[in-house]
């Protein structure tokens, strides 16, 4: 089976900054598949060489077989990109944007309605509102629903979920999951760690650079040291205490309480201790379970 | 500069902004203490952005009333803006400028005198450990240095409170956390935090938390209230429940 995306040694400078450095990547069809990373790790970078947008200084891209700089406009009836930025016409209705993008691409909306059906569903209520007018998550999904227009068969999402509320977020998750049910590839981008989970894939990104790729289990699964959870009341000095301890590597926060990265060496009973020496009484310290957001200080830490 | 001798930083009774026949914030009523570390959340179209600007004097309420830093936001908005701290994430620093450029014209704006802002200078550079940098154009410092420059220079005229705006949104998590502690510095030594964000964990690091729904506040406690209340286990669990009753069609 072709790969629905391979990437091989994908390098890309601006100026002297290395946006990507030497990115291979295989994608499989049908696969939800995100790339994991803060501003600046090269995410938007790779999604315009995948959609045919920006040349690579060195390295291949292929997207269904075919060689992105070579083929690329054979490619853009295939692939449905949606960048960062909002890039409908703000001066026109939701449903002239919708009849431009299908004029573009010589489909008509009729044919294309059963796919965009749930993500326009919403917006079909304001057919003649203006584009800008709309609040950012119906700009979303209006993007959403122009991208997928020509029914593509991959999805290239560029942070969608930026700025974009919990609830709004865990929404448009549900989304991708029952369009790539309907065979989509889809790549989506993100800031938030926390949706890697909602990936099949995902590929953790920072300075260009792809630091691992895998199931989110598989990626959490391989984390080096043992794991816990640390509260006290007094957070603060629970975490400059538990920082000075050699037998823990890593101490940072996690929500309502502190992660610790800890050495074989590690014995929770003698962390206790401890902190009731240095005046913290009600410190408890148990197990904890990694997520993406540990793998990826881990990944980063020795930078 | 803290002129506010009154135990809060913010009061605010009944504040509402009407656009026509749009009510976007509607009477919101809620205190801030002195130092406290304030989170203000909410879906998107709540009404946050809309409270944030009439508390900063940016915006003339309908109704309502307030004080912030110790000024009346109907009526001294202008020395509201003197007073408090701003940063946001997506604007906060001139990249043309260099490290050292930013913090002057800041600093000038807030009308700093030219010794004032030496010892300023000098101090954001020892403790972030950035002197190499003060002639390095803005666009050319990596995102992580260049948010707590960001921070440092909101808060370059001492103010008694500071507004952050989504800070930390796209960082990494490395970075993301690197920010808390610098907030958790400031709040240390007295200085009132009032932030907005979408990463639910950092809720967890506010000492009290108001969630907007529709125009009004729904819930408003510490962390730790929040999740009795509302029977969670985590931040994210509240907010999921008290916005899933939201009816504003964004």
């Amino acid at each position: 089976m072709t790969a629905a995306i391979a990437t091989e040694g994908l390098t890309k400078s601006y100026g002297s900054v290395k946006a990507l450095d030497n990115v291979s990547l295989n994608i499989e069809p049908g696969e939800l598949f995100g790339l994991i990373g803060p501003d600046g790790a090269g995410k938007s970078t790779l999604h315009r060489i995948l959609a045919t947008l920006l040349k690579p200084d060195a390295g291949k891209a292929a997207v269904l077989g075919l060689d992105v700089v070579r083929y690329y406009s054979q490619l853009r009836d295939r692939i449905g990109y949606m960048p960062e930025r909002f890039s409908l016409y703000h001066d026109m209705t939701v449903m002239e944007n919708l009849r431009f993008f299908a004029s573009l691409f010589g489909v008509n909306i009729a044919d294309s309605y059963p796919l965009i059906a749930p993500v326009f569903r919403q917006l079909s209520k304001f057919p003649d509102r203006m584009a800008g007018k709309l609040s950012g998550g119906m700009k979303q999904k209006l993007a959403l629903s122009c991208a997928l227009i020509h029914r593509p068969e991959i999805l290239l999402l560029d942070e969608p979920t930026t700025g974009v509320d919990a609830v709004s977020r865990s929404e448009f998750w549900d989304m991708l999951g029952s369009l790539r049910e309907k065979g989509i590839t889809i790549v989506v981008s993100t800031s938030y760690m926390d949706e890697a989970t909602r990936c099949g894939r995902i590929a953790v990104i920072d300075k260009g650079r792809v630091l691992a790729a895998g199931t989110p289990d598989a990626l959490t699964r391989h984390m080096s040291g043992k794991l816990y959870n640390a509260v006290a009341s007094d957070m603060f000095g629970l975490l400059t205490r538990l920082r000075k301890m050699p037998e823990i590597t890593d101490c940072y926060t996690f929500g309502s309480t502190l992660h610790l990265i800890t050495t074989g060496r590690f014995d929770p009973a003698g962390a206790i201790g401890y902190l009731k020496a240095e005046g913290i009484a009600d410190a408890r310290i148990y197990p904890a379970t990694p997520g993406i957001e540990d793998i990826f200080i881990q990944l980063t830490r020795d930078d | 500069m803290i002129k506010d001798k009154s135990p809060y930083a913010i009061t605010v009774c009944g504040l509402t902004k009407r656009f026509g026949s749009f009510t976007a914030v509607d009477h919101i009523s809620f205190d801030v203490a002195q130092g406290e570390i304030f989170g203000f959340l909410g879906a998107n179209g709540a009404g946050k952005t809309t409270a944030m600007r009439m508390l900063c004097g940016l915006s003339r309420p309908t109704s309502g009333s307030g004080m912030v830093a110790g000024y009346d936001i109907r009526t001294e908005p202008e020395a509201i803006k003197r007073h408090i701290g701003y940063m946001s994430q997506r604007f906060s620093l001139y990249e043309g400028l260099t490290a050292g450029e930013n913090i002057k014209l800041f600093a000038t704006v807030y009308g700093m005198t030219d010794s004032a802002i030496g010892r300023a200078t000098d101090e954001i550079c020892r403790r972030l450990d950035m002197a190499d940098m003060l002639s390095t154009l803005v666009k050319e410092i990596p995102i992580g240095w260049k948010q707590k420059l960001a921070f440092a220079v909101s808060t370059i005229h001492r103010p008694g409170i500071v507004f952050l705006d989504e800070p930390t949104g796209g960082v990494d998590p490395v970075m993301r956390r690197r920010f808390w502690e610098e907030i958790y510095r400031v709040s240390s030594e007295g200085m009132t935090v009032f932030v907005t964000t979408h990463y639910l964990d950092e809720a967890e690091y506010c000492d009290r938390v108001s969630i907007m729904v529709d125009g009004r506040i729904a819930a408003l406690d510490s962390p730790d209230a929040l999740k009795i209340r509302y029977g969670a286990a985590t931040m994210d669990e509240v907010f999921r429940t008290v916005a899933r009753d939201a009816t504003r069609n964004e």
